[in-house]
């Protein structure tokens, strides 16, 4: 047993002091009501106890309290709301350039994947001073990534993936726990994070036994299910051509137009006929049971890699002609434009950053 | 009382609803909305009892943080174990079926509720679905945890989760009837002179409980059913192994159990305008506001589902909307603690037992709905959210309101119900006990939340363990809060002094009528002249009949 009762979590990101202002401000709020109303009802209770000689004061109300204390909560709880607002819309919105790691839950622990191949369990080491995203998806049943210190909590669903991110500001060690009921040993479905300075998670980076980068795990794991059979850059291939794929708009047989996000790779893979690419036949396998969500993960890791050529002949007839800017989810006005095949002759992928892939001219949507 | 019969002293009416006949035959197929709500009496108050022994086998456990005292799928079994048996079995029906039976009827002036088959019906219904639940517990618990939350409880345990679905299936049903037979009788069955004006708050806050209840119970059948379907037949709704998708399941089941709350308070809160005018001998503060209010948390009730869903992966947006909409079921919600406290203001204040446990539910449910806020606010949330924050603040609204409120509502009407008085002297003491034992269990656990301590833990880190240990503490004392009316309760019916008509110098056609009751409730159908509440002025002037 400890000998003194923290009260308070440590304050271990970015976050953690936005979100300990509003609960302080709360703490406040709450403090002050509960004691008026206990104070009042202490003064009514003695001021005006029975006795013989007293009546009560017979009082119908008065619609000018009435307003006063409808109005005042409200405008109070109006504050609360805006201020959790604002924090919420902060936590959900990704970071730019952020350091990228990919976490699977599973009944009952954490797995956590490094684009340089790092992978870890049940520990989670980041460095601090840069906003890390955690991307991240259940191989089971709903779990909840939860890390006390950093004020982030994410559910971590079993169909499709989902983010979180922090930066991390004091070294140290700290609780991850599953905050979502997942079964028998939920309450060991815990792990530490370690927040290292950047110099000493280089190191750490460097000291592993990684046996690759994630994207070249991927592109073994994309050979060895025979992806590469139909998946080819040449005009005679069953499949679309997946370079530049990722991050792009892509029309489907029905006309739909979808972005081709992480989401969009792993639904591909484990529910081919879900949505097929106009100009090709629903001919691809479910992976589903056959392929993990670590070799998902690193499979997407590696199409992301997969960088276009321009100027080459085309041949990939799922690009259509014009996709036009209305048809395109929102969230990727920018990748617009060049909705041209792609070329031809695949080779090694090409370590290039998504940054670099061709800019996007035409500007945003209306 | 009259000067007069103030000095004599009360006696027994000869003919009442509980010696009108003997036997179990008149017991089990009575239409009697009395005796319904005395077999409802017995029937929650066993759940209430088991529920509690789950409680106390949990806060035992978690006095260390290993895990010493049960197997983790023990433990598992017992959270969810008491989390069904007290929402389901106990909460939901405990002040509608229990008191709202005995008392809507009355209250409105009538003989009885406008269908009573029905009623009677609504209490086997609550039976079979309290006999599959016993069956899935006997037959080795479930661990899904009360929300059921798939694909955990489709796909992967390997418990009796269809024998407990199918059991709270039928215990919705039962609700579903008795809501529909109080919105009946409210509308139809309204005594001459009881204009909506003029019905106590009390049936007012069960009118609004009861749309609820029929309107959301139904869509907790229907997750039930899919739940069932996609567990037994592999039909994929919710588990996305089978196509589905799992926070469908969960807006689904908070569409009902969001406003499933309501259900629970709104009758508690009924329960406490009654208490607060007669203790203070005065009429109530806004009386229309308290009653819209009640209509309004009703209403706002059923758009703010998504509040327990903050980070299970919904739109921005949406979360935006539903956090707007849950501070605006805040306000009703705080406009009624006001006008309760303004109604003791230049009162006639005293302090029995019913009294006690009346300013008690004002109070920790202040403490409940404030930190309502933290929970609705969307960045604090993310932090809180399935922790014992969480825990704490449901149970400062389930508990520390809801049953506080039916704790004195049972004292306030018990002399009605029986035609005796509890000894009043145990009364308050259990009354104290149970406020301190209260606060001391689960204050600990606000702070253990926002620590970081999750919920449903069947071990824990070490630093926890202090805060648990005080919440330990709080829970051995609340149990004697709970024991001691027990037995004082089962001592009155015996060595009770006779209450008379109407002990407390109350207002309301309930008191008008003997205690206890005739089986028809009135001698003859009363006509209503006043106000609820009319306090000062002809209150002391005794009814004679």
């Amino acid at each position: 047993m400890q000998s003194n009762i923290p009260i308070f979590p440590e304050q271990a990101s970015s976050m953690a002091a936005q979100v300990d202002s509003l609960y302080l401000f709360l703490v406040l709020i709450t403090t002050f009501f509960s004691l008026l109303i206990a104070i009042l009802i202490l003064i009514f209770a003695i001021k005006y106890r029975r006795t013989p000689e007293r009546q009560a004061e017979q009082i119908h109300g008065s619609t000018l309290l009435e307003i006063i204390w409808t109005v005042i909560p409200l405008g109070i709880s109006m504050v609360i709301f805006v201020w959790g607002a604002v924090i919420y819309y902060h936590m959900e919105r990704a970071p730019s350039n952020p350091l990228e790691i990919y976490g699977v839950g599973k009944q009952w622990m954490w797995k956590f994947q490094h684009p340089n191949g790092q992978r870890e369990i049940n520990t989670l080491h980041v460095p601090t001073g840069r906003d890390v995203k955690v991307t991240m998806i259940s191989q089971d049943v709903i779990h909840s990534f939860f890390v006390p210190a950093f004020r982030v909590k994410q559910d971590v669903l079993p169909n499709r993936y989902v983010f979180t991110w922090f930066r991390a500001t004091v070294p140290g060690t700290y609780h991850l726990f599953c905050s979502q009921y997942c079964g028998t040993k939920h309450s060991g479905m815990v792990g530490d994070v370690i927040v290292m300075t950047p110099d000493d998670y280089s190191t750490w980076l460097a000291s592993g036994k990684a046996e690759g980068s994630l994207a070249s795990l991927g592109e073994k794991a994309f050979q060895q299910y025979g992806c590469t059979t139909c998946h080819r850059p040449d005009s005679g291939a069953r499949g679309p051509n997946l370079q530049g794929l990722f991050g792009r708009p892509v029309r489907l047989v029905d006309n739909r137009v979808v972005l081709a996000d992480d989401n969009y790779i792993r639904e591909s893979i484990l529910e081919p006929n879900a949505k097929v690419v106009s100009g090709f036949q629903s001919i691809m396998p479910t992976f589903r049971g056959v392929v993990s969500e670590d070799e998902i993960i690193a499979i997407t890791e590696y199409i992301k890699h997969l960088a276009p050529q321009e100027a080459n002949p085309l041949n990939n007839r799922s690009t259509p002609t014009q996709i036009r800017d209305s048809e395109v989810p929102n969230i990727q006005q920018q990748n617009m434009q060049q909705e041209k095949q792609q070329q031809e002759n695949k080779q090694q992928p090409q370590k290039t950053p998504q940054g670099t892939r061709p800019a996007n001219p035409s500007g945003k949507k209306p | 009382m009259s000067t007069a019969t103030a000095i004599v002293k009360p006696v027994m009416p000869e003919r009442h609803y509980l010696n009108d006949n003997y036997g179990i035959r008149s017991w089990l197929l009575t239409k009697d909305h009395k005796r319904i709500a005395i077999l409802y009496l017995f029937s929650i108050s066993f759940f209430f009892l088991l529920g509690g022994i789950f409680a106390a086998l949990i806060r035992l456990h978690l006095l260390t943080p290993n895990g010493e005292l049960f197997q983790a799928d023990t433990y598992n079994k017992l959270f969810t174990m008491h989390g069904v048996n007290m929402v389901f079995f106990f909460l939901i029906p405990s002040v509608p079926a229990v008191l709202g039976n005995f008392l809507m009827p009355i209250m409105v002036g009538a003989k009885d509720l406008a269908f009573p088959k029905v009623n009677l019906l609504s209490w086997y219904i609550y039976m079979v679905g309290a006999t599959f639940s016993l069956i899935a517990m006997v037959s080795g618990g479930v661990d899904t945890g009360w929300t059921f939350y798939a694909p955990l409880s489709s796909g992967y345990l390997r418990t009796h989760v269809i024998a407990m679905a199918v059991g709270i299936l039928f215990a919705g049903f039962s609700s579903i009837f008795t809501g529909l037979n109080f919105i009946v009788t409210v509308h139809r069955m309204r005594a001459p002179g009881m204009t909506w004006g003029r019905l106590p708050l009390f049936v007012w806050a069960n009118y609004a409980a009861s749309l609820i209840m029929i309107l959301g119970t139904p869509v907790l059948a229907i997750t039930l059913i899919l739940l069932a379907l996609e567990r037994g037949f592999h039909i994929g709704i919710f588990d996305p192994k089978l196509g589905g998708d799992p926070v469908l399941f969960q807006h689904m089941f908070w569409f009902y159990s969001h406003p499933a709350v309501y259900i629970m308070i709104l009758p508690g809160m009924g329960v406490v305008s009654e208490i607060v005018t007669c203790f203070s001998r005065k009429r109530v503060f806004g009386y229309s506001f308290i009653a819209f209010s009640s209509i309004a948390i009703a209403v706002f009730g059923f758009v703010v589902w998504a509040h327990h869903m903050f980070v299970a992966g919904i739109s921005v947006y949406s979360a935006l909307v539903f956090s707007l909409l849950s501070y605006a079921v805040a306000i009703p919600s705080a406009v009624k603690v006001f006008n309760w406290t303004a109604t003791m203001y230049k009162g006639s204040v005293k302090m029995d037992t019913p009294m006690l446990y009346a300013v008690a539910f004002i109070g920790l449910f202040t403490i409940g709905g404030l930190t309502g806020l933290f929970l609705a606010a969307l960045g604090l949330d993310v932090h809180v959210h399935d922790t014992y924050f969480v825990i704490a603040h449901f149970h400062y609204v389930m508990v520390g309101g809801m049953v506080t409120a039916y704790m004195g509502g049972l004292h306030f009407w018990w002399p009605k119900l029986t035609g005796r008085m509890y000894p009043e002297a145990p009364a308050k003491l259990a009354a104290i006990v149970t406020f301190i034992g209260f606060n001391l269990t689960f204050f600990p656990q606000f702070i253990l939340g926002y620590l970081g301590m999750p919920r449903r833990y069947w071990a824990y880190p070490p630093e926890f363990q202090v805060l648990n240990v005080l919440s330990t503490a709080g829970a051995s004392i609340l149990s004697v809060g709970f024991i001691l009316p027990l037995l004082y309760f089962l001592y009155s019916l015996k060595y009770g002094e006779v209450a008379g008509d109407n002990p407390w110098q109350a207002t309301g056609l309930e008191w008008e009528t003997s205690s206890p009751p005739p089986t028809h409730n009135f001698h003859q159908i009363p006509v209503v002249t006043k106000e609820p509440y009319a306090y000062g002025e002809d209150a002391e002037v005794p009814v004679v009949h």
